[in-house]
């Protein structure tokens, strides 16, 4: 990329390989999120808040370690936290950092009827532009993750943009750098699969994880954000992440076919009455002929 | 069919009255508050009309007036439900004109039986509308408010965007056909549901039960 960050190529009396030198300078983006290194801190949490200058919203307490019950139009992301008792007895702590996942295949945005009020870049962030925004929520219907969150006083929707602002200048997500465990990586979506590769194998061979794997879920075209989970078969157990997440069939309908057989009709109408004046022209009212009575 | 309804005002040239005042300010608020709602609503159904919510005050605004304009509009057809529900009963006559609806479509009138006050058509559409307004005024509270909508039951707002853009088609084809049959297939209709006035030829041509039952003259040749 002609106007990417600088990419060092080689070092000056350096011993070793050049970092970075072979890994993938594709233009999209993804976020790592490895539930099994995530300590649950919440550091993303603030860094977020921080970044995007909203203030911290008071917790509510449900006898978990999660912050809040949901996220709100002002606080994109959230650890969700399960205590799980698995079938052997043994107990295991499940945290996942809860924020849009960046659909390749946004429902939001297939449901959005704003001109201009979602947009999807070539480097795979999808971004609400609020002054775009008409308040109707259907990106709400259409997302299979419960993300877009509205605000009832400005009427706008709001979500996670993955700090587009900052990966355009350059720079990682806020929450990245915030990250103390390295749970969270960013960095092209080939450089983040055979990261999280390397991470299940890992798992795989020296834990007893044997169910681990990557949530990079198809139904929605894969996503910009991936998680390593502990049990790949059972995603719903992190905070209800889908296991099969798709746009809903009523959405697919609504805007498919239904959208453009109305077009049709309605245009197939119109086109129809005009023919028929036509043709037929306007009814005849019989003037005083025959059966004038009074 | 009321007693009153036999006694129609007749202006100076012996036109008759076919609308009372009541009944065209019932009629205008219905209509117009129902082509701001199709306006508004065609704007958020596909994108080539989204024009037409920047024309009307932009998109938010749009969003905002359209559910309190459909309530209006809702009440408008009730009250007409209240003004023109026993004229609209379908009967027996309305079947028969059912049958012959091709002669009607293709102007020959006099193959068709002779209607009431209102024909089977407008019946039809009267139907249409009154049940399409339910429709979408159920569905369209959905729409209006869906953060109160529970998660869990995420699958009522999609099934209600279908319901209510199916019974808002349903609700077009009905009113496209209103509209033109109102404005250029029936001369004298408009000056009806505005004045309130239409010549006798109209009304013996049209609705010749309704013009014998009103002025009181016997059948004549069928």
């Amino acid at each position: 990329m002609s106007n990417g960050p600088l990419q060092i190529k080689a070092i000056s009396g350096h011993a070793g390989p050049v970092p970075g030198r072979d890994t993938s300078r594709d233009y999209d983006v993804c976020k790592l999120i490895d539930v099994t290194t995530c300590i649950g801190c919440k550091a993303c949490e603030v860094a977020c808040l921080e970044w995007n200058g909203y203030p911290f919203r008071p917790t509510v307490f449900d006898n978990t370690y999660q912050t809040m019950p949901d996220t709100a139009w002002n606080y994109y992301n959230l650890i969700r936290f399960n205590e799980h008792v698995a079938d052997d007895g043994t107990l295991s702590w499940l945290m996942r950092k809860d924020q849009c996942m960046h659909c390749a295949e946004p429902g939001c945005l297939m449901a959005c009827p704003a001109d201009g009020a979602i947009v999807q870049y070539s480097n795979g962030i999808v971004d609400f532009q609020q002054e775009h925004c008409i308040g109707c929520q259907y990106c709400v219907t259409g997302c299979p993750f419960n993300i877009p969150k509205f605000n009832s006083e400005t009427k706008k929707v709001h979500k996670c943009t993955l700090c587009s602002d900052r990966v355009g200048a350059g720079l990682e997500p806020a929450c990245i750098k915030a990250c103390p465990t390295g749970c969270l990586h960013f960095g092209s979506k080939d450089d983040m699969k055979e990261l999280a590769g390397a991470r299940v194998r890992q798992l795989h061979e020296h834990t007893s994880h044997k169910n681990a794997g990557l949530y990079d879920p198809v139904g929605v075209g894969g996503t910009h954000v991936m998680y390593v989970l502990h049990d790949i078969e059972h995603p719903e157990l992190y905070g209800g992440l889908p296991k099969d997440p798709q746009i809903p069939w009523t959405v697919r309908i609504w805007k498919g076919p239904l959208k453009w057989l109305g077009d049709l009709a309605m245009v197939a109408g119109i086109v129809g009455l005009a023919t028929h004046f036509i043709r037929f022209g306007p009814k005849r009212i019989e003037e005083d002929t025959k059966g004038e009575t009074k | 069919m009321s007693a009153a309804a036999n006694v129609r005002p007749m202006d100076t040239q012996g036109d008759i009255e076919r609308y009372t005042f009541r009944e065209r300010v019932m009629h205008w608020l219905t209509g117009l508050t129902y082509l701001y709602c199709l306006a508004t609503g065609l704007a958020f159904y596909t994108p080539h009309l989204f024009w037409l919510a920047t024309v009307l005050g932009g998109g938010p605004t749009s969003r905002f007036w359209h559910p309190i304009v459909g309530i209006v509009f809702l009440m408008g057809t009730m009250w007409m439900n209240s003004l023109w529900h026993r004229d609209m009963e379908i009967t027996e006559t309305d079947k028969v004109w059912m049958d012959r609806i091709e002669s009607y479509i293709t102007n020959h009138d006099n193959l068709v039986p002779p209607q009431d006050r209102f024909n089977a058509g407008q019946k039809l559409f009267y139907w249409l509308m009154l049940y399409g307004a339910l429709l979408l005024l159920l569905s369209g509270f959905f729409l209006w408010l869906p953060e109160y909508i529970p998660r869990q039951a995420a699958w009522i707002r999609g099934t209600m965007v279908l319901v209510h853009e199916i019974s808002a088609l349903a609700t077009i084809g009905g009113f496209l056909i209103h509209v033109y049959m109102g404005v250029f297939l029936e001369p004298g209709s408009m000056r009806a549901i505005t004045t309130g006035y239409v010549s006798r030829a109209w009304a013996r041509t049209l609705h010749r039960l309704w013009y014998q039952r009103i002025t009181g003259s016997a059948p004549t040749e069928e």
